[in-house]
């Protein structure tokens, strides 16, 4: 039908839209993760290791605001192990009885801690930039997971004709080109408890399947309702078409 | 002339003081319904569903939701992570934004090319078109709420325009903002009439459904009702009908809901607010865009303003420019020629909304923003010299012939002439 045919033209035009535009920064490369598609789960022992490459990493200079040490539970830590990485993170609470605040271990309810006190200081001590707080990074910026991938696998010399500023890198998947933050992983950044070999390649992955998941926890409870809210609409749909045909079978 | 019967002691009793039941017998039973109705028509039912699982997520997502500038990101994410449900209320809710403009924009469209807005349905075009402007009212506020870098930039870029008015237009902007930016009073008056304006959607709605359901529905063929004949009861022919296109529907939006829950959004959503960083391209969603070209086709400010609330309004007039007495575009090959144009200028419009405004989408901005108008000032050229083609003589004649039954005759049905204003 031709109004179906032009609503699908529509519907080509609108996701041709080009979210790159932005900047010139180069399209993303394309990766295969495993949490894609209608049944893709998240990579339990990739985002295991991939919260190692942030903790030890990352969490120099990203927050991790969204996550609790009770959701580590969600990438197949027990909630021991979950204790344990909380255990290690000193937190500050109070006021206690006296009115003063104290340090304490981390228990499963505290969240990742900052690692900084307030965006000036996050500034401060990184050449004047912001380093962004990391739960929601895998959503928040176009190409998503590849985006992400791509930006820690991107660095470079610059080319000839390109003048970086005072404190800036070369990474040409960054709108603009020129990042504050240096190049963040480098080979054998991390040693794998599982003997996984740590190369950049490997690393990025890990990281990013870990921070997709901290995007998105909830992303798996969602199409494992999707699958079957589609295949019940879909049967519920060709049973009222049946209906619809019995009903109207005297006027045709 | 109710055909509502009961032996039922109880709802005689009711009936007798509140005639609820031979209202919905009237309304949603017995109603005669035009027989040749195609599926084009079940757009106003899931408009109607959509607004209720927007008021129904919404309502719930109000009870989680902190309208307040430090707040109400996180609590987006609070509902998102934490409440029990909250991602598939707020998924919900976002998406179904989006679904119930396409089955708005469908129904507008449908209108347009059956020509249901000529008389005597002139009221109820004008209730539809109310109902489309407090929707974008609706949405563009709710879309401010989760407090993202596009909500804050959205909202600064839009309430901006009215700054355009002349002498008055600082002072109405930041009487709209509650100060002197967008900031948290702006947020909470959003918050306030985002709750209120679809409750006064639903009142609109029935005053809507009121003046339909006094003067029928148009048809495919655009022709009058002559007769019982011509007519089915709405159950269980369209309840049928209505349910299966629900079907359909529902698994479009469940799509969308469940594995692509983003896809119509932007990512810069997901960065919290910050009024000291402007995002490279503020967009609004897609269902603002073909406005949004319009807007930036004109290079004036005021003027565009003026063109983009023009494009809205004129639908108000198009009962009056549209000239000509056949209803559906079926018989009028120049208009139906026009309105293919016109719908495909509307998703360039679109297309074009979506782009930054350089280089050759200017030039394809201003021309497809010139043709959104030249259509309408077409319309009562078109109605004068085009010849339509010849009308079926009754709905029940002309179904019987699709059958391989009787023939049409030339006169006859087009709006009648004691309809006309
Ligand atoms: C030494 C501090 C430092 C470390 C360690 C670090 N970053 Fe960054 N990061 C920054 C700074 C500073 C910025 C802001 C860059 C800018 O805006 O130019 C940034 C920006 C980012 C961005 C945002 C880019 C964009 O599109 O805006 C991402 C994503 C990111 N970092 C990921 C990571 C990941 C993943 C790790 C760990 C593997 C990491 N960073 C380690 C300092 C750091
Ligand atoms: C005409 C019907 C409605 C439309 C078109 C609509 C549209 C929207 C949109 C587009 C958003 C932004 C979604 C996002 O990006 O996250 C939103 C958010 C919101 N709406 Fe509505 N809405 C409607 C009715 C309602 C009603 C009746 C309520 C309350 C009773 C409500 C409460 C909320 C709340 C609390 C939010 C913020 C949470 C969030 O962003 O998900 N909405 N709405």
């Amino acid at each position: 039908m031709r109004g179906i045919a032009i609503l699908a033209a529509a519907a080509a035009l609108f996701t041709a839209q080009d979210a790159f535009a932005a900047g010139n920064a180069e399209a993303p490369k394309s990766v295969d993760w495993a949490h894609e598609g209608l049944f893709g789960t998240y990579d339990r022992a990739a985002a295991q290791r991939g919260m190692q490459v942030y903790r030890e990493v990352c969490s120099g200079c990203h927050g991790l605001n969204y996550i609790a040490f009770r959701n580590l539970t969600e990438i197949g830590l027990t909630e021991d192990q979950a204790k344990v990485v909380a255990a290690e993170y000193t937190i500050v609470d109070g006021p206690n009885d006296e009115g003063e605040m104290f340090e304490r271990p981390g228990k499963l309810s505290d969240y990742f801690p900052a690692p900084f006190e307030n965006e000036k200081a996050a500034r401060a001590a990184n050449s004047g930039a912001m380093p962004p707080d990391l739960s929601l990074i895998v959503k928040a910026r176009p190409g998503f997971e590849n985006y992400l991938y791509s930006l820690l696998t991107g660095y470079g010399e610059p080319p000839e004709n390109v003048e970086l500023m005072e404190g800036m890198f070369y990474n040409p998947y960054f709108p603009g080109h020129q990042i504050a933050m240096g190049e963040p992983l480098g080979e054998d950044a991390v040693e794998y408890a599982d003997g996984t070999k740590a190369t950049v390649d490997q690393l990025a992955r890990d990281v990013t399947s870990f921070l997709a998941w901290a995007a998105e926890p909830t992303m798996e409870a969602r199409k494992r309702m999707g699958v079957k809210v589609m295949l019940f609409l879909i049967i519920f749909s060709v049973l009222l078409y049946a209906v619809k045909r019995k009903v109207w079978a005297d006027q045709h | 002339m109710s055909g509502f019967q009961t032996n039922n002691a109880v709802i005689k009793w009711i009936e007798y003081r509140l005639p609820i039941f031979s209202y919905v017998n009237d309304h949603l039973v017995d109603y005669p319904t035009p027989k040749n109705l195609n599926y084009w028509w079940n757009f106003g039912s899931l408009a109607g569903v959509m607004l209720v699982v927007q008021i129904v997520t919404g309502i719930v997502l109000a009870m989680h939701y902190q309208p307040h500038a430090d707040l109400a990101f996180a609590s987006t994410e609070h509902i998102m992570r934490d409440v029990n449900y909250g991602w598939l209320m707020r998924y919900m809710h976002a998406n179904g934004g989006s679904m119930f403009f396409l089955a708005v924009y469908i129904h507008i469209f449908r209108g347009i090319y059956y020509g249901s807005y000529k008389a005597p349905r002139e009221i109820l075009w004008w209730m539809g078109i109310i109902i489309f402007i407090l929707m974008m009212a609706t949405a563009f506020m709710g879309y401010v709420l989760p407090w993202g870098q596009m909500s804050f930039w959205a909202a600064t870029v839009i309430t901006n325009l009215f700054s355009a008015v002349p002498i008055a237009g600082e002072a109405i902007v930041s009487w709209m903002w509650g100060g002197f930016s967008v900031d948290n009073p702006t947020l909470n008056r959003f918050y306030s009439l985002h709750y209120l304006l679809p409750f006064m959607i639903f009142a609109v709605v029935f005053i809507h459904l009121w003046a339909l359901h006094h003067r029928k529905s148009n048809n495919p063929l655009g022709i009058d009702i002559k007769g019982p004949q011509d007519t089915l009861p709405f159950h269980p022919y369209y309840t049928a009908k209505d349910l299966y296109g629900m079907g359909v529907f529902g698994v479009l939006f469940a799509f969308f809901l469940f594995f692509a829950p983003n896809y119509l959004g932007h990512p810069d959503n997901y960065i919290p607010a910050d009024p000291l960083v402007t995002p490279a391209h503020i967009v609004p969603e897609w269902y603002f865009l073909p406005f949004y070209a319009i807007l930036r086709a004109i290079p004036d400010k005021l003027l565009g303003v003026v063109a983009m609330f023009a494009s809205i309004l004129i639908l108000f007039v198009l009962p009056w420019l549209d000239t000509s007495k056949v209803r559906s575009a079926s018989f009028r090959p120049v208009y139906k020629l026009l309105f293919w144009a016109f719908l495909v200028d509307c998703i360039v419009l679109g297309y074009i909304g979506g782009q930054p405004v350089e280089g050759v989408f200017i030039v394809i901005g201003r021309l497809a923003t010139a043709l959104y108008f030249l259509f309408f000032l077409a319309l009562p050229l078109i109605g004068w010299f085009e010849k339509p083609k010849k009308l079926p003589e009754s709905i029940a004649k002309a179904v019987l012939k699709e059958d391989g039954g009787g023939g049409g005759t030339p006169e006859g049905a087009a709006a009648r002439a004691e309809d006309r204003g």
